[in-house]
């Protein structure tokens, strides 16, 4: 059987002295397009952190790619898109400079040439941003901004997509956008993780949920199906999850 | 010009025009970091250098620098790692550099409060031949970086958790970052004082990107207001005698004026453009049977 692209096994993480993960399995294959949901708080960021390395692992295994995390040094194979409501730093800087940095794991310390500056405008191109180019990140629109951090992602052409809640924030447009740009790049064949809030317009595109509580796994399989107000075209989910031990996990095989 | 032909002119505009290149070079990218008053906190650990040079009886040139570095990347590794109370490090180290360097001087044989004076305001028409070499090596080292590095620094200075993840050596590329402003810090502190270093890192920029869009842009203009205050400072300074570092530091909050005062209109003809846009799409939702209202969920 073909490596997995990710692997985690047995994966335990603090933040501070509280254990955030405790025991996680997650395998995602080639091609796959994987959603982490939970509620706040039950550990589905810190999973993806600590697959980046941002986060380091108390216990447990973690390779990419087949590779122990530890020796991993191929990171032009991986796009990342960080939880983020803003792109802009403490300069002015354009959409373009931005996007650009995403190809430094291509280039490195090296120059930045032709192929580059291409692939910069063809990620521009895929999340509807490459007219905007020139412009200042500080004058565009929450949804805007997170377009532009998915481009600095796709910069790269990276074959495995890691995204931390793409959609926060993000208007019905712009959410639109980038179903689109992500059924793109998932025609291509690249690998998607991505931590999710809830489902919402990425939901066609998405073969299998693992849901999270309290740092444990409690659901891998199909998505849950949205019912009810949640499963209304434009519902804006705003509010806070109530307990999630009180609703019992829809997985849809019994609908 | 007579100025031209005097020796000491030479090399104060000499290393005037080093200073306004270097510290907003690298000042733009602490700027970018929102770590803008760290040039500030480097010029106080410079003065136990500057002590310690004149105790040793060395260059207090190459002192500075060397205890500059080591007080920057010891700053570094508190920012990277020290979660809670790095601020109260940062203050004992800002303040321990200040009472060092005092107390050193004071030690010093040739030691003396003019001295100190000199290097906290600056004194650039004292700027010696022997510094002047010292400036231009560590001024070539810092355009080197700040320059050939610019896209690799723009990126661990944007968004420092995208940059790790490119793979990019992040944790080299800070404490380059924070070495070089060291270096900056005492290329500057003979033309505008140990006090007055962080101004000439910070506010071109500032004053730069009232009315720019790009980092590109901000950069070139960075470091032609820098240029431009830190020539015209020293050559009022020789006509008008007054002190140099202040009158470039007052001249470059001139410019941010200026130039802040000049993007008012500037961003309100673009926020009029927005708010016109705007309106636009508010009439054509409202409009009876528009694409749109469609698409309304009723429950």
């Amino acid at each position: 059987m073909e490596q997995p692209v990710i692997s985690l096994r047995g994966a335990t993480a603090s933040l501070g002295s509280r254990p955030v993960l405790r025991g996680v399995d997650l395998t995602v294959r080639r091609g796959e397009v994987v959603a982490l949901l939970g509620a706040n708080g039950s550990g589905k960021s810190t999973a993806v952190c600590s697959i980046v390395g941002q986060v380091p692992l108390t216990g447990g295994e973690l390779e990419l790619f087949g590779t122990p995390r530890r020796r991993f040094r191929q990171w032009s194979r991986v796009g990342y898109v960080p939880q983020r409501t803003t792109a802009a730093g403490g300069v002015p800087a354009t959409v373009r400079e931005v996007v650009s940095a995403g190809r430094l794991a291509r280039t490195k310390l090296g120059p930045s040439r032709r192929a580059d500056r291409e692939a910069v405008h063809k990620a521009l191109e895929l999340v509807g941003m490459a007219d905007r180019a020139k412009d200042s990140v500080d004058a565009l629109s929450g949804g805007q901004h997170q377009r532009v951090l998915i481009a600095r992602a796709l910069a790269v052409e990276p074959e495995l997509l890691i995204m931390d809640e793409p959609m926060a924030g993000v208007d019905l447009a712009s959410q639109e956008v980038l179903a689109s740009a992500l059924r793109e790049e998932v025609a291509r064949g690249a690998t998607v993780l991505l931590v999710l809030h809830e489902l919402g317009p990425l939901e066609p595109l998405i073969d299998r949920a693992v849901v999270l509580r309290d740092g444990c796994v409690v659901h891998d399989g199909p998505p849950p199906k949205a019912v009810g107000q949640h499963a209304l075209p434009g519902h804006d989910h705003v509010h806070p999850h109530a307990d999630p031990a009180a609703e019992p996990i829809r997985t849809g095989l019994l609908s | 010009m007579d100025i031209l032909e005097l020796a000491f002119m030479q090399r104060a505009l000499l290393a005037a025009l080093l200073v306004g290149v270097t510290a907003p070079a690298i000042g733009i990218y602490l700027v970018q970091r929102r770590q803008a008053l760290m040039g500030d906190g480097i010029g106080h650990v410079a003065l136990t250098g500057v002590g310690l040079g004149f105790l040793l009886n060395t260059s207090p040139v190459w002192v500075a620098t060397a205890v500059c570095v080591v007080g920057a990347v010891v700053m570094e590794l508190i920012r990277s790692y020290g979660k809670a109370r790095g601020d109260i490090a940062l203050a004992m180290l800002f303040y321990g550099g200040m009472a060092g360097g005092v107390m050193l001087m004071a030690l010093s044989p040739n030691g003396s409060n003019a001295n100190l004076t000199t290097y906290l305001f600056g004194s650039i028409t004292t700027v010696s031949e022997q510094d002047i070499v010292a400036i231009c090596l560590l001024a070539a080292f810092v355009i080197v970086t700040t320059v050939g590095l610019r896209r690799q620094l723009f990126a661990i200075c944007q968004d420092e958790e995208f940059a790790r993840v490119t793979g990019l050596p992040v944790r080299l590329l800070n404490l380059l970052v924070a070495v070089t402003a060291a270096v900056t810090v005492t290329v500057a502190m003979r033309v505008v004082g140990l006090l007055l270093v962080s101004a000439l890192m910070v506010i071109p920029v500032a004053a730069s990107q009232q009315i720019t869009r790009s980092f590109a842009t901000t950069f070139a203009m960075a470091v032609a207001i820098g240029v431009l205050v830190t020539l015209s400072g020293t050559v009022t300074s020789y006509y008008v005698d007054v002190p140099s570092g202040a009158t470039i530091v007052l001249l470059a909050i001139g410019v941010f004026i200026a130039l802040t005062l000049l993007a008012a209109p500037l961003a309100r003809k673009r926020a009029d453009k927005a708010a016109l846009a705007e309106r636009c799409t508010l009439e054509d939702a409202a409009a009876p049977g528009a694409p749109g209202t469609a698409d309304d969920v009723r429950v």
